[in-house]
């Protein structure tokens, strides 16, 4: 029981930003507890990264192999498990990402130890862990801890700033060992991307996007209008998308796509974690909903609490009238 | 191809005031209506799909007190066969690997090649529930399933990445997958079906019928109080009749220069 370890993230080599969040959060608990931060680095040969994420712990250890370049929850979660049996950490932090989540729940389960899913704050007090973490779609939170001094956490992506804090650690290389090189029931296949219908969303200057608060698809045209009156793109919230209102390429949010326009319009947007994440760096965001406790309303700059069905018409009037179409 | 699909009830609160209750632990439902949990209702239309490709059968289970038949009855009026609620006292005051626990073991009693739950409750949003279950049962899993291909005793699945990705890959049955919304167009019920659906029997089954003993219940985690996150900033708000605001509104966006 002497590190954190934290889990790095990568996609096809690529480190993921939510690996250097979650190093801020480690560096910060370790100072606290007196730990050293550990990252654990399963991949292919790749010095790079390795060096990279030297430079923010107190030791990497990296398990190389052809078989760990692709993600594969089942073939990670036995070699961490073995690579962590000498040295069982206090704390092992995850991603609440695809994943992370993927993995977490089998690794707690594993190495016997509880798990906290998606936090957005780790404490140390009166020595122990507790966890914040957002419940009722951000409506709540909870504070959780854990019962004993050792678990698995997964952290919410974008909830901790990457770390700027320098470390100079040393890289430790393990080979796999043999006995795990084969024996699995699942293999990775490829990675593909969802089809786009030629809209880039990502491009628009004027975003008005739509949520379940439209109710109906014969509602649609009432969106539609008021974007096409803007100049601006229609997109939209996940359920828009699974209701097969929208395609795909429409969607704003961790799933979607992250847009960043100068105006950004939430019509009947309730501002889930997961759409947030995907526009609050617009530049000027305006929400209507009929719940004023909306959690879209801590990121939204203007708010318009009513049925967006009648202003959304009315708005689109009062548009034309100074555009004078 | 038999099929178990855990259904959770959850209250909306998409649109309601969401408070906690004087115990700090729970929140304030008197108000609320229930539905089956979004996901899940996903992952019900996914089993029913794939017993009409199959056969076989879709077994339904819920741990809840009475008021979560609700689910288990909506499901059987879509096609589900047989629905089991578990429930104790012994229960309450779980945590997700509790509850995991309970679904788990009474999975064990049944014949299954697959079990399908939703990735993620609305209501407590652990979306690590259905990866426990596969855990404990020592089956392989995933999570954000969004397109499932059987074929054998193998499953093609597309799993959900950030940014629009997928994860295509292949793994053997028997096997647990968390489902992602979208993944079909889960269908209404018939009015017979609904009638149908009133007319079965729900098994419920205790602590001491699954042989779970106070041990199972021992939690590592412990929620310690629930409360109202403080907001950083808050929306201007623009006050008045529709078209006031609308008017309001129209200005902003002239002087933001985006008119
Ligand atoms: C792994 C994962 C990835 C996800 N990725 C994404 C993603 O990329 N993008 C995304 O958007 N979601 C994503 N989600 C889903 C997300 O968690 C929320 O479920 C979703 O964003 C909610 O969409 P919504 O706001 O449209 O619907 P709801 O949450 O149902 O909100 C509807 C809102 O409309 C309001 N409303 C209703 N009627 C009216 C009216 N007449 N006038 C005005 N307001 C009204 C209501 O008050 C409510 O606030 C993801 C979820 C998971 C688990
Ligand atoms: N009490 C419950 N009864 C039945 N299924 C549940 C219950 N809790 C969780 N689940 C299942 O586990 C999934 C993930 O839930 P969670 O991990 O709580 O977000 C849900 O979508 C359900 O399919």
């Amino acid at each position: 029981m002497s590190c954190i370890v934290v889990l790095a993230e990568h996609r096809q080599e690529n480190l993921r930003d939510i690996t250097f969040e979650m190093l801020t959060l480690a560096q910060a608990l370790a100072r606290q507890m007196n730990l050293k931060v550990q990252v654990l680095y399963l991949g292919k040969n790749n010095e790079a990264n390795a060096e990279t994420l030297a430079n923010y712990a107190d030791e990497v250890i990296v398990v190389e192999d052809a078989l760990l370049a692709n993600f594969n929850s089942e073939i990670y979660r036995k070699v961490i498990v073995s690579t962590l049996a000498e040295h069982k950490p206090s704390l092992l932090l995850l991603g609440h990402t695809a994943f992370g989540t993927d993995l977490a729940p089998g690794l707690a389960y594993d190495l016997n130890l509880p798990l906290i899913t998606d936090c957005i704050e780790i404490t140390y007090e009166d020595n122990r862990i507790v966890a914040t973490r957002p419940l009722y779609s951000g409506k709540l939170n909870a504070r959780v801890y854990l019962k004993q001094p050792t678990g698995v956490l997964t952290i919410r992506a974008g909830t901790f700033k990457p770390t700027d804090t320098k470390l100079a650690g040393i890289v430790k290389k393990k080979p796999l060992p043999a006995e795990l090189k084969t024996g699995y029931a699942s293999n990775f296949i490829g990675y593909e991307e969802a089809p786009t219908t030629g809209i880039d969303i990502t491009k628009a200057d004027i975003i008005v996007a739509v949520g379940r608060g439209i109710k109906e698809a014969k509602n649609m045209p009432i969106v539609e209008e008021l974007a096409k009156t803007l100049g601006g793109e229609l997109a939209c919230t996940r359920p828009v998308i699974d209701a097969g209102w929208l395609p795909k390429d429409r969607q704003v949010g961790s799933s979607g796509k992250t847009v960043k326009p100068k105006l950004y319009i939430a019509l009947g947007i309730s501002g889930a974690f997961q759409h947030i994440s995907g526009m609050k760096q617009s530049q000027t965001i305006v929400a209507v909903n009929k719940d004023p406790n909306a959690p879209i309303f801590n990121v939204a700059h203007y708010g318009i609490v009513g049925d967006l069905l009648k202003i959304v018409p009315l708005l689109k009037e009062k548009i034309k009238e100074i555009k004078g179409i | 191809m038999n099929i178990l699909v855990c259904l959770k009830r959850v209250p909306d609160t998409a649109e309601a005031v969401v408070i906690p209750d004087s115990t700090g632990k729970d929140i304030v439902k008197d108000r609320l209506t229930f539905s089956i949990n979004e996901a899940d209702n996903y992952a019900l239309e996914e089993a029913l799909l794939l017993k009409e490709r199959f056969g076989g059968t879709v077994t339904l289970l819920t741990v809840g007190p009475k008021p979560a038949e609700e689910v288990l009855r909506m499901g059987m009026a879509k096609g589900a066969d047989t629905a089991l609620r578990l429930w104790d006292e012994k229960f309450i005051g779980g945590d997700y690997f509790t509850t995991a626990k309970v679904l788990a073991t009474a999975c064990q009693t049944l014949p299954y090649d697959l079990i399908l739950t939703g990735c993620m409750a609305t209501d407590d949003g652990y979306a690590c529930v259905g990866l426990t279950i596969g855990a404990i049962l020592g089956i392989p899993s995933a999570i954000y399933v969004s397109k499932i291909e059987i074929f054998d005793r193998r499953a093609k699945i597309y799993r959900e990445l950030e940014g629009g990705f997928y994860e295509v890959k292949e793994l053997g049955l028997p096997a647990l997958f968390a489902v992602q919304t979208g993944i079909n167009t889960p269908r209404y019920p018939s009015i017979l079906g609904i009638k149908r659906a009133a007319a079965k029997e729900i098994k419920v089954l205790d602590a001491k019928e699954l042989n779970l003993t106070e041990a199972d219940f021992q939690t590592k985690t412990e929620l310690e109080r629930l409360f109202i996150p403080i907001v950083e900033s808050k929306a201007e708000f623009l006050q008045g009749e529709p078209a006031e605001v609308a008017t309001q509104m129209a200005k902003i966006f002239k002087e933001k220069g985006v008119l």
